[in-house]
């Protein structure tokens, strides 16, 4: 039997890739990298350090120190390699899950480990970071995106030393009204902005056929801005890729998507569990295509390191994880009267009242 | 001193508010070069450009949404959702996003976006063009939810509302909007009433009116009628829902004793409940009677032959008030 694609599906999707699961450079007709041994180092060892700590938040969720963690694994070049394109002034808008973007902007692990473990809803600075905060509504991150970069334009930051935005979302917020509403405003005030979908083939347990039946790439042609499929497993690609992109929204072309196709190795978060609607067999196929085995067994061949350059990365890894771990169980519980803490900017007479009579409630237990 | 309608005060303070701040952008359907369906914002767009003026695509969430992003660029916008029913597309913007950004940043972020909506029935328009969502948004942490009831704190308040730093939801009584009344607009600022403080627009000494909106009009209205019958309504506009001035409320009740809260939006769990509650809380043994509550039934907005029926009118107040004095 057969299955026909569905109407408007019938083309075979494009990808970009330079660089194949085995590890070996391929060439693309519209994008190219030329990264010297250093910087091919410096993204290795991104990539398996947010792995490292990645992994040590999972483990910590199941000793019970973290409520949740949603997990990168697999997703490691899609971020590494679109946060290593940004620019110090670019602005990043995440979904919870860009833990390796936030690596790449600077942001402590430890404070992203905060909001999971429920000290806070978020513990950096956006603005030291040009970060913002994790947005945990499926989609509502684009928006702020597309608005943070009409400011932009007010700003006159377009052009010569132009400023992008980037917002990251995935294959089921494509299916938000947020996120379409966001690429109609993106296009029609030529907005400078990167839309970034990680499609990693899974919105908890609902497959990619469930938010689509064409490429999620294509969409944006509909709405009027250029998209495209990078291989997202392949940080080269994934890195010249978003560059240009960046670059083109920088400089007044407006706004573009790029979809990283990925796939998301674990599951959705620590408290899902997908072996009840997914098989094994996938997993197994994606394995084969891991984004750092591939620039590993590059930068062997191309003699770009040796044993000892890995040894030493897997150390400093082994090392990041032990110090995410002690710090994380030394962030102190806040204290009972946060909760009235930056409700509002300017003072509030009801956070007031409740302040205090809260505060003499909790007296009356001393003593 | 100068004459305006409300409409053409709240034009006037966000003129104002735009001279004296660059980073003050007006957005929302229909605002530019229409003016706004009630022509609110008519002439801003000739005057400030397009830059600052923007006629959005028609999408309220997307209004909202990229308000938080203008905001978070250094941007100040004043947003107009086009009539109350359609506020809704943007509630989970207004609600999960606006409300909590300076909490989830731990103080490290501001929002000073003001959401305008048009609100309250009585122009005889179509289903969804005539509700009182208030209730909805006082029930949520993190907003500021005030309401003018005249061209003077039109005037004020608008501008107000735009210099603060917190989300404000901004509620217009749009059968108002065409109530001439005399603006002093060279009074400087300092001497402006706190727009998070409530007023007594009438004075009096055996019950207490309380409204907001379009209520304050009818309810000092049925004070003018309660005094012929020889009885003294004191009428107060509480301008600010979240945060109340809930120390102005109750001084004025434990003097009156008696208390009616008047407004459009449905009864039950309606702002007047949390009215009644506190002052029940605050001055039980000064009261001589319930507070009791008047406002619309507890039924969706009717067809607009019926709203008559509907709204609280002088007599359904009066009504109220009597009932007060029969406890």
């Amino acid at each position: 039997m057969t299955t026909e694609p569905p109407r408007g599906a019938e083309a075979p999707p494009e990808l970009v890739q330079l660089l194949t699961p085995e590890g070996e450079r391929v060439e693309h007709p519209d994008y190219d990298i030329d990264l010297t041994p250093e910087e091919v180092r410096g993204l290795y060892r991104d990539l398996v350090l947010v792995r490292r700590v990645d992994l040590e938040a999972v483990a910590l969720q199941r000793q019970g120190e973290l409520g949740i963690w949603a997990s990168l694994l697999g997703q490691e070049a899609a971020q590494i390699g679109s946060g290593r394109a940004l620019a110090e002034s670019d602005m990043v808008f995440p979904t919870y899950r860009e833990h390796g973007v936030a690596w790449c902007r600077g942001v402590d692990p430890v404070n992203l480990l905060g909001l999971f473990r429920g000290v806070n809803h978020g513990g950096w600075d956006p603005a030291e970071h040009n970060f913002h905060l994790y947005t945990i509504v499926i989609g509502s991150q684009t928006l702020h995106a597309v608005g943070y970069a009409m400011g932009v334009q007010r700003d006159g930051a377009v052009g010569e030393n132009g400023t992008a935005t980037i917002a990251y979302f995935g294959d089921g917020a494509t299916s938000q009204g947020d996120v379409n509403e966001s690429f109609i405003w993106a296009s029609v005030f030529n907005a400078p902005i990167v839309f970034f979908c990680q499609n990693n083939q899974w919105a908890i347990s609902e497959p990619l056929e469930k938010q689509t039946r064409i490429p999620l790439y294509r969409r944006a042609s509909g709405f009027g801005f250029p998209g495209v499929r990078v291989d997202g497993n392949d940080v080269f690609a994934c890195l010249a890729v978003t560059r240009k992109a960046l670059a083109d929204a920088r400089s007044g072309q407006g706004p573009m998507m790029i979809e990283a196709f990925t796939y998301r190795m674990g599951a959705h978060t620590t408290s899902d569990d997908p072996t009840r609607y997914r098989l094994a067999d996938e997993l197994e196929a994606w394995k084969l295509k891991d984004p750092i085995e591939r620039v590993r067994a590059y930068m062997f061949k191309n003699r770009i390191a040796d044993q000892d350059f890995f040894d030493a990365i897997d150390a400093e890894a082994d090392e990041l994880g032990r110090d995410v771990r002690k710090r994380c169980l030394e962030l102190p519980d806040p204290e009972p009267l946060a909760i009235f803490d930056h409700v509002y900017a300017e003072p509030h007479r009801l956070m007031d009242e409740e302040r205090a009579q809260f505060a003499a409630y909790l007296e009356g237990f001393e003593g | 001193m100068t004459t305006l309608t409300l409409a053409k005060a709240l034009n006037e303070g966000m003129r104002k508010a735009m001279e004296d701040d660059p980073k003050v952008l007006v957005m929302g359907e229909d605002v530019g070069k229409l003016g706004g369906v009630f022509r609110v914002t008519d002439g801003l767009q000739k005057d400030f450009g397009e830059q600052r003026v923007i006629d959005t695509p028609l999408a309220e969430s997307g209004i909202i949404g990229t308000a938080i992003g203008l905001a978070l660029r250094g941007y100040r916008p004043v947003c107009e959702i086009q009539f109350d029913g359609f506020v809704f597309p943007a509630a989970d913007q207004i609600i999960t996003q606006l409300a909590k950004m300076p909490l989830r940043s731990l103080g490290k972020l501001k929002l000073p976006v003001v959401v305008r909506i048009p609100c309250g029935g009585g122009i005889g328009a179509v289903e969804h063009h005539s509700e009182s969502p208030e209730a909805y948004f006082t029930h949520t942490a993190g907003l500021r939810i005030v309401a003018c009831s005249n061209p003077a704190d039109g005037y004020t308040m608008i501008q107000q509302a735009i210099r603060c730093e917190d989300p404000v939801i901004f509620f217009e009584p749009k059968r108002r909007y065409w109530e001439k009344a005399d603006v002093d607009t060279s009074a400087p600022a300092d001497d402006w009433t706190p727009f998070d403080q409530a007023r007594v627009v009438r004075p009096g000494a055996d019950a207490t009116l309380l409204a907001y909106g379009p209520m304050v009009r009818t309810c000092l209205e049925a004070a003018a009628a309660a005094e012929e019958d020889g009885r003294s309504l004191e009428v107060v506009d509480l301008r600010s829902l979240n945060p109340l001035d809930i120390d102005r409320v109750v001084e004025s009740v434990a003097r009156t004793g008696r208390c009616a809260v008047v407004h459009e939006a449905p009864v039950f769990s309606g702002f007047g409940a949390e009215i009644a509650a506190r002052l029940t809380e605050r001055c039980f043994y000064n009261l001589e009677a319930p507070v009791l509550r008047v406002g619309g039934p507890s039924t969706p907005y009717p067809p607009s032959r019926l709203e008559d029926h509907y709204l609280p009118d002088l007599d359904r107040v009066l009504d109220a008030v009597d009932r007060l004095f029969a406890f």
